[in-house]
């Protein structure tokens, strides 16, 4: 194309995904193999020595992948991108290239379940500590930075709960004290907000919601915002110090402004494993280039479905930060203008045993653990995910007896709306 | 003219437009950032002769390494420059000394001089700053892509290929023709 600056459709259809070299196919093909064959010795040691661009095992890169990678990084805003087995794979391996033992992640409260779990636990065993603080208040992150804070994390729309973080004021505080942002981005897509652009350093996102799409794939991705001076503070060895694994290469020097997305896919995983599949690849690429289209229908149908169930008897409350009079409606007016997303929670009336008999009644809505997907889903947490919690412990994680999540889905909403009000009204 | 950005199309017309590329500051070193591109860019056709005083009448990738760009015995079309932004400015003073003049002067990533790239200038001779040519050169070939590398390039055409495996070249670019890479 010309200098002309593509639209954000345009670029989830094509960025990264040229006609294949060899056969002109003009769909990204599955590049279905474990390895690449080399021209030679000399070729193969230019791509062992991350001299030359290209293919040595699908661990490491593969074609696919590698689209996939572009065109998230395009989409982002980014410098470069690295597609990973999971959401969970793409933290760990940020954190890898981030922390030693004894470093902590300043993290904000209002996280996906599981991503609580990974800090709290399976990261600890790695020196790690979390240090947790209240999502809501920017100025609550600065009190809990110390020596050690080598991260800042936070999701830009929180799961569950309806939360949209002030992007912007933790990043000046991250960009005061030196400390990278990470900002999960996967309950908004960059279809409804871009963090790069609201200062963040580096985003992840669960490719298996809503970049996906389609419910059928399982997929993380780091982007690189190429914005973060990894050199200044020499607290990130993995980029500014001469790394053994390659003769002495210096990762920040040699690779600029992408040396965070390079140093997670050389080191970790190269070295921790959590390669993403091919095939799983070509399906979250064919899901992305309609991500725009449905990005925006999930958002306006969960935004009919909370004005529905506000006014709803049975409905106590709603918690959608698109819908008027929410407390993070100005919040997502800035942040995410085009819609609030496709997840919403709210409070049945009648506790436990009525949320309980709501999941039970649904017959178009699909009771399972996930969301983002071109079905509505529900969930009752109390019942399943936070199970095993206390009451109290229930409720301070957003899963209280009476809430109920919806991730709402791209059938016609009359249809979604219908399925709730029989489902309620037989509670 | 303006440094801050440059179109794609000046500088896919740079790399069409030189053949030879004197080095300046290239390194025997493997894991320098310089012999990365030395290789590179040799492995994709052109003629790269390094600069290293300290070098010098030594081989590096099997390039005679000279002193200084006035020792080098052949015209140079771009002088690609591997120095902090100061030394920059007589590096390209040298350049413009040459008869004939190169035809492109080329400072790597994190350098930038912009008074010397006005004395360049003035005497025809096209300057590109703070870029390196073989990120430029992947970017546009498509070939940066296998790393992630957001490319920036949309296109409904079928990358060139080179010879080999795995290398793209760019269209209307090819310094010597069958050449690997």
């Amino acid at each position: 194309m010309t200098d002309r600056i593509p639209g954000f459709s345009t670029l989830a259809i094509h960025a990264g995904a040229q006609p294949d070299p060899s056969t002109g196919a003009r769909v990204t093909p599955i590049y279905q193999t474990t390895a690449f064959v080399f021209d030679d010795v000399d070729h193969a040691a230019s791509l062992f020595g991350l001299q030359a661009f290209g293919n040595i095992y699908t661990r490491i890169t593969n074609p696919t992948t590698a689209a996939l990678e572009e065109r998230v990084a395009a989409l982002e805003g980014g410098t470069a991108a690295l597609a990973v087995a999971s959401g969970h794979a793409a933290q760990l391996l940020v954190f890898h290239a981030m922390l030693r033992p004894g470093d902590n992640i300043v993290a904000g409260n209002k996280l996906y379940g599981g991503s609580i779990n990974q800090m709290n636990h399976s990261f600890k065993s790695f020196g790690w500590e979390v240090k947790w603080t209240e999502a809501t208040d920017p100025q609550s992150f600065a009190d809990k930075i110390d020596e050690n804070t080598r991260a800042i994390f936070i999701e830009s729309l929180a799961n569950p709960g309806g939360v949209v973080t002030d992007i912007e004021a933790i990043a000046a505080i991250a960009r005061d004290r030196g400390i990278p942002l990470v900002v999960d981005n996967t309950l908004a897509s960059p279809y409804l907000c871009r963090p790069i652009e609201h200062g963040a350093d580096i985003v992840v996102h669960s490719l298996t919601k809503f970049m996906g799409g389609h419910g059928n794939s399982m997929g993380g991705v780091i982007v690189d915002g190429g914005t973060f001076d990894w050199s200044a503070s020499g607290n990130y060895p993995m980029l500014s110090e001469p790394r053994p694994e390659y003769s002495g290469m210096v990762l920040h020097e040699t690779f600029g402004n992408f040396a965070f997305a390079i140093a997670c896919r050389v080191l970790g995983l190269r070295d921790l494993g959590p390669a993403i599949s091919p095939m799983n690849s070509f399906l979250i690429l064919t899901g992305i280039e309609t991500l725009p289209l449905r990005m925006q229908r999930h958002s306006d149908s969960a935004r009919k479905v909370a004005e529905f169930l506000s006014g709803h008897d049975k409905v106590e409350w709603v918690s959608y930060a698109g819908l008027k009079g929410d407390p993070y409606h100005s919040l997502q007016q800035k942040y995410m203008p085009k819609g609030g997303g496709a997840v919403l929670t709210f409070g049945v009336k009648g506790g436990y045993d009525a949320g309980v008999a709501l999941v039970s009644n649904v017959e178009l809505h699909s009771h399972l653990a996930n969301i983002g997907d071109t079905r509505s889903l529900i969930i009752h947490p109390a019942s399943t995910t936070h199970r095993q919690l206390t009451d109290e412990q229930k409720t301070a994680a957003g899963a209280g007896p009476d809430v109920v999540r919806l991730s709402v889905g791209l059938e016609d909403v009359e249809d979604i709306i219908a399925d709730l009000e029989q489902a309620l009204s037989a509670v | 003219m303006n440094h801050d950005s440059y179109t794609d199309a000046y500088i896919r017309g740079i790399l069409d437009e030189v053949k030879t590329i004197a080095m300046v500051g290239a390194s025997a070193n493997t894991v320098r950032p310089s012999y990365f591109v030395l290789k590179y860019l040799l492995a994709k056709g052109y003629d790269v002769i390094p600069i290293n005083p300290g070098q010098a009448g030594k081989e590096i990738l099997g390039q005679t390494v000279y002193a200084s760009l006035a020792d080098v015995p052949k015209p140079i079309d771009m002088v690609d420059i591997f120095r902090g932004s100061e030394a920059a400015g007589a590096i390209v003073d040298e350049a413009l000394k040459l008869d004939p003049k190169p035809k492109v002067v080329w400072m790597q990533l994190t350098i930038r001089n912009d008074e010397a790239a006005a004395r360049a200038e003035a005497e025809g001779v096209k300057v590109v700053m703070n870029r390196c040519p073989k990120i430029e050169y992947g970017r546009l070939s498509g070939e940066i892509g296998w790393t992630g590398v957001n490319s920036r390039v949309l296109s409904s055409k079928r990358p060139a290929l080179k010879a080999g495996f795995q290398h793209r070249g760019l269209p209307g670019v090819n310094p010597r023709a069958g050449t690997k890479g």
